[in-house]
């Protein structure tokens, strides 16, 4: 019985609907659950809520003892005496939501009218600069300018089609390959520069690695690198959130790889039972380095894993950015409105190599990288759907390219420019006061770097 | 404050019905019944006391007011606890009111952890704050360490105050990653753009036949992550300074518990106090040895001291209280006047808080040092289940007479 629902999603899809997602689907799940008991899905929510909002521990069982006990923890289960193993996959995978055809057509014309032409032009706009950016940088590395970069190539409708469906308001917690949801909210090129470089300009005053963006103003959290920490630390802030009863979100992002730890497993588990306000969006891109998603898990992707927590999922195009964005606007939609958390996996590929550190046709093959590169590039999927609709054309683009590589320019110039952090910064912000101790080693370390000028950087003031 | 208000019912089960069967042995009712006055001299401070300074005023009460005898006897020495003010309580209770004025005190303030809302804490540390605050403030999570520390390390960041409480300490090896790679890290990061005020609770040490992955130091472990700020409570007094003051702090604060010590009683002030989480505690003034130590250890060494001091020895007990970063003022002080150092600690020999002790006080005074500073440790062995095998695992207080006799001739 449980394939029918992936099916009726798909029938609705083909159709060119798209499902009002919280009514269409309690009805769906209510009919699913109809078969198991009589009491349809919407109930069971209750006695969640109820928990969460007196002080009475619920009592569990049946106080009926004659009859047969089949409610477990509020779940009521039938008995059947035909033996059957749940399949481990299911003959239909999950369907895979998308609003543009892979070139650039509306699956369904009609739709125009739901659109924003300048909400669109400025997305195709913000995913151009981003690729430029990642371009330019990444060739800075090479160029031994910088030291280390990831870029988001293949990734940017991901990166600014969920921006763009966000408020200012909801936190973010990236991995990071998500500079794009930065860029979206207004830190600038500069910014990212003055980062990579690790400049005094940096805003997290060159502790960083390249990447590791963060800025409290904009609501994004600095990156840290260890794979899926940010999971549960996003279910925190929505938790915070929850209790303060606000109009925001957060939201956290991590790849196919990151669904393999630990964290995951945990955040998604707790944000279903505390109904925290948490967007869980998974860039699928297929390999996490050099391991390739059938090496990652043997479910039917990450959309599948929702169900097991009782997380409501969707799986998206990640290469349409409108199919993003509707999927991500609706499911922060449901998160505030019904605190509830949702995943989102958004199906992608990772043109780039991993890292700079990284040389992906040592595991891949060329061929692979260059059809996803130029036959299903996101960033000319929409300028085909826009110059269709004649809301871009090639001047545009031929003058928005060249600005930006005129800015990135001046802007890595700049950056380069700049002085270094001071060596005071090694030993600020490791607590709120300084205390003695670090006092005296940094007392030591300018005294040695004092002394002996020539071993160490010379463009790292002492002060 | 509602403090007198709170009625707690000393008698009966608020030993709770914990499986655990040691607490309710009776070697382990160490009760005093009177404070010593140095620790009445760390007073009042106002209702925003920022922990943060380290040099705290000095208080002129204690010079004057030496105590000669180890255990702090009733009534006559010291002035303040000659009058009937203050209330009684046990070590968990003290932590749990210190919790609940901080909770009140400021709404950010939550606790998470497992099984801390309506069963009160596996220690009754939490017992009745759910009913109090609700559900979401006193937050029962499922079994995922890693998960509720990251979650607090979250919602720190965007604003809240959140306390976690591991069940048991060795559970936070499971949170290491947080702790270390995140909760340590990121205010520094992000350039001082995110702070982290999380306090990161729970019992630790040796206790009674738990087995040895119930057993675990975890401020060995802890006291190298940088970012991190560490203290150990002792007595109920500090307990409930401690915990306030960790609340109040803007740094990732470890407050480390011990399991054996929680039905510890005490009469501590009515008023409002906080205690600062880089002071150590000069338990008792002397003039032969400095014994440094901290948690459980600070009563074997007491109890040590009461057979040193009718053998005609003077020692000078100092309970570190901050663990990281050591307060090497106080310390200083005494070794200056003393010249000979005992450590006495929980931890294993090899990586605990008395090697890093050791590093600290020879690289800071060592021009004052008579003699090798002497740490007594438990060995490098998990803690054996078998009583016996167990006891022998943990410094107790014939070794420390022993090691003083050999320190001082």
């Amino acid at each position: 019985m449980g394939w029918r629902l992936p099916l009726r999603t798909a029938l609705w899809t083909l159709r060119g609907k798209q499902p009002k997602a919280t009514a269409d689907m309690v009805r769906e799940l209510s009919h699913r659950r109809e078969v198991y008991s009589a009491v349809p899905c919407h109930l069971h929510i209750f006695p969640i809520l109820k928990r969460l909002q007196s002080s009475e521990p619920e009592r569990a069982c049946s106080q009926n003892m004659d009859e047969e006990m089949n409610d477990f923890m509020g779940r009521k289960v039938s008995y059947s005496s035909q033996m059957c193993f749940i399949p481990e996959e299911s003959t239909n995978s999950v369907p895979c939501y998308r609003l543009l055809s892979t070139h650039g057509d509306l699956l369904d014309p009609s739709s125009i009218n739901e659109l924003d032409k300048e909400l669109c032009i400025e997305m195709y706009r913000k995913m151009v600069t981003l690729q430029v950016m990642d371009t330019i940088f990444y060739d800075a590395q090479r160029q031994g300018r910088i030291s280390f970069y990831v870029t988001t190539i293949g990734e940017e409708a991901i990166n600014i089609g969920s921006a763009a469906a966000l408020n200012a308001t909801d936190v973010v917690f990236s991995q990071y390959r998500e500079p794009g949801v930065l860029m979206w909210r207004g830190f600038t090129l500069q910014q990212f520069a003055n980062q990579c470089y690790g400049n005094e300009y940096d805003l997290g005053k060159g502790r960083q690695m390249p990447v590791h963006y963060g800025s409290n103003e904009l609501n994004y959290l600095t990156v840290s690198s260890p794979i899926a920490t940010q999971v549960p630390q996003a279910v925190g802030a929505a938790y915070g959130l929850k209790m303060d009863k606000k109009d925001a979100c957060a939201v956290t992002y991590f790849g196919d790889g990151g669904t393999s730890e630990g964290d995951f497993h945990a955040g998604m588990n707790f944000a279903a039972v505390l109904g925290a306000p948490v967007l869980f969006i998974c860039r699928n891109n297929g390999w996490a380095i050099s391991t390739p998603t059938s090496e990652q898990f043997r479910s039917d992707g990450v959309a599948i894993k929702g169900q097991a927590y009782g997380v409501r999922s969707i799986r998206v195009d990640g290469n349409d950015a409108l199919a993003v964005y509707f999927a991500v606007k609706n499911a922060r939609k449901m998160a505030v409105e019904e605190f509830r958390p949702i995943l989102i996996e958004a199906l992608t590929y990772r043109v780039g190599h991993h890292s700079t550190s990284d040389d992906s046709s040592k595991y891949r093959s060329v061929d692979e990288i260059e059809y996803w590169r130029t036959r299903r590039d996101p960033v000319a999927r929409l300028r085909m759907f826009l110059q269709s609709n004649r809301w871009w054309d090639d001047e545009n683009e031929d003058l928005l390219r060249q600005d930006l590589r005129t800015q990135m320019m001046s802007v890595l110039h700049n950056a380069e420019s700049k002085k270094k952090p001071g060596l005071s910064n090694l030993f600020e912000d490791v607590y709120d006061v300084i205390p003695q101790n670090l006092k005296e080693q940094e007392q030591e370390t300018q005294a040695i770097v004092g002394k002996y000028p020539k071993d160490y950087p010379s463009d790292v003031p002492l002060d | 404050m509602g403090l007198s208000s709170i009625a707690y019912d000393l008698g009966s089960g608020l030993n709770g019905p914990m499986s655990i069967s040691h607490l309710s042995s009776p070697r382990q009712q160490l009760a005093f019944s009177a404070k010593s006055c140095s620790r009445a001299c760390i007073t009042v401070r106002a209702a925003d006391g920022n922990s943060g300074s380290m040099r705290a005023p000095p208080s002129t009460v204690r010079a004057s007011k030496l105590v000669t005898n180890a255990v702090a006897v009733k009534s006559e020495t010291a002035s303040i606890a000659a009058t009937k003010s203050g209330h009684e309580l046990l070590l968990f209770e003290a932590l749990r009111e210190g919790l609940e004025e901080e909770m009140e005190r400021d709404p950010r303030v939550c606790v998470l952890g497992e099984d801390v809302g309506h069963y009160g804490g596996s220690y009754k540390v939490t017992k009745g704050l759910a009913e109090k605050f609700g559900d979401l403030r006193v937050l029962d999570t499922p079994i995922a360490e890693n998960s509720f520390t990251g979650m607090a390390v979250g919602a720190a960041m965007t604003g809240l105050r959140p306390i976690v409480e591991g069940m048991n300490m060795g559970f936070l090896l499971l949170a290491y990653n947080q702790i270390s790679n995140n909760c340590g890290m990121l205010h520094y990061t992000s350039g001082g753009q995110f702070t982290i005020p999380v306090v990161i609770r729970g019992p630790g040490g040796v206790g009674r036949q738990l087995g040895a992955e119930h057993s675990q130091r975890l401020e060995s472990y802890f006291q190298s992550v940088p970012g991190l700020q560490m203290v150990a409570c002792s007595t109920p007094y500090n307990a409930k300074g401690l915990m306030k003051a960790a609340i109040r702090s803007e740094n990732p604060v470890i407050l480390c518990e011990h399991v054996l010590l929680y039905n510890l009683k005490e009469r501590i002030p009515d008023e409002e106090y906080v205690c600062c989480l880089e002071r150590a505690e000069l338990v008792r003034p002397g003039k032969d040895v400095t014994i440094l130590t901290y948690s459980r250890m600070r009563h074997h060494v007491l109890q040590a001291a009461k057979s040193l001091i009718n053998k005609g020895y003077d020692p000078e007990i100092i309970d570190i209280i901050s663990l990281k970063p050591f307060d090497l003022h106080t310390i200083g002080n005494s070794i200056k006047k003393t010249h000979k150092v005992l450590i006495v600690e929980e931890c294993m020999r090899t990586g605990g808080i008395g090697a890093s002790l050791r590093a600290s006080i020879m690289d800071n005074f060592w021009d004052y040092l008579d003699a090798p500073i002497m740490c007594l440790s438990s060995q490098d062995v998990p803690t054996p289940y078998a009583g016996t095998l167990e006891e022998a695992t943990v410094v107790q207080p014939p070794q420390i007479v022993k090691a003083i006799k050999q320190l001082c001739g």
